[in-house]
């Protein structure tokens, strides 16, 4: 991941993670983000390359946490419900760059149970929920060779980019 | 006719940005230690270090999700395609 690679997401998009983390707790809150993936397209050289964010975030895909038995403290997306994600992304143009969830009366930091769970390439944004009330949203990467859940730099901008 | 192996999203970047591979395979296994074998960097985010497919790598063939077939032992012939899709899963502390 290139170190100054940084994840955007409007102001209305991160209301909504926050709301959906409030409307789920006490249980941990999940779904997908649709967006893009603007790193490919890095080094061209035109203007408009310094004004694309890494990744943006343009949408989301709030899903149901299958983790019944432990909503408190776990959240799980079925196979099905990543397909599923998948093709309402592309149905809006986008691709499904990462997911959110949320910590129940927990900080915004991945737990040992995130990493060693975590698929590389993903942005994972955890928001914290402090007795109902949302709170820090941050952004992770796991890196390449899985040895670091590494910050990822998140902008909540008034608008999107696109 | 071979094997076509479908790569998610997550793991492209370590199969040369691939989205699939094809490769002649008599089973599951095989098929996944020919990609591996490719793609390299794929083993680290498939395997644990014994050799196991990580708990969240899904594995279908034709849409059949492996677990409920012979797992890695599952046999495959041309024209099937093999897919592995990711589950999502994480919390916070206990």
């Amino acid at each position: 991941m290139p170190e100054s690679a940084t994840l955007w997401i409007s102001r209305e998009l991160a209301e909504r993670i926050r709301n959906h983390g409030a409307e789920a707790y006490p249980n941990e809150c999940c779904g997908a983000l649709f967006g893009r993936d603007n790193s490919a397209q890095s080094g061209l050289g035109s203007e408009s390359d310094a004004l694309l964010p890494a990744r943006e975030v343009l949408g989301l895909y709030p899903l149901v946490n299958r983790r019944d038995d432990s909503p408190h403290n776990r959240f799980s997306v079925t196979p099905l419900d990543v397909r599923e994600a998948e093709r309402a992304s592309q149905l809006h143009g986008l691709d499904v760059v990462g997911w959110y969830h949320s910590h129940p009366d927990h900080p915004a930091r991945p737990s040992q149970y995130d990493r060693d769970h975590a698929w590389p390439w993903y942005s994972y944004i955890i928001l914290t929920v402090q007795n109902g009330a949302p709170g820090e949203m941050t952004s992770w990467r796991l890196s390449d060779d899985r040895s670091e859940f590494a910050p990822e730099p998140l902008e909540i901008r008034q608008h999107a980019a696109a | 006719m071979a094997v076509k192996v479908i790569i998610p999203t997550p793991l492209r970047p370590f199969a040369g940005k691939h989205d699939s591979a094809e490769f002649p395979a008599a089973t599951v296994g095989e098929a996944l230690g020919r990609l591996t074998d490719q793609f390299g960097a794929l083993r680290k985010h498939l395997f644990t270090d014994d050799g196991k497919l990580r708990s969240f790598v899904n594995v279908y063939v034709n849409d059949e999700d492996i677990r409920y077939l012979a797992k890695e032992n599952t046999p495959t012939k041309d024209g099937d395609v093999v897919s592995i899709i990711p589950s999502i899963a994480g919390g916070g502390q206990l």
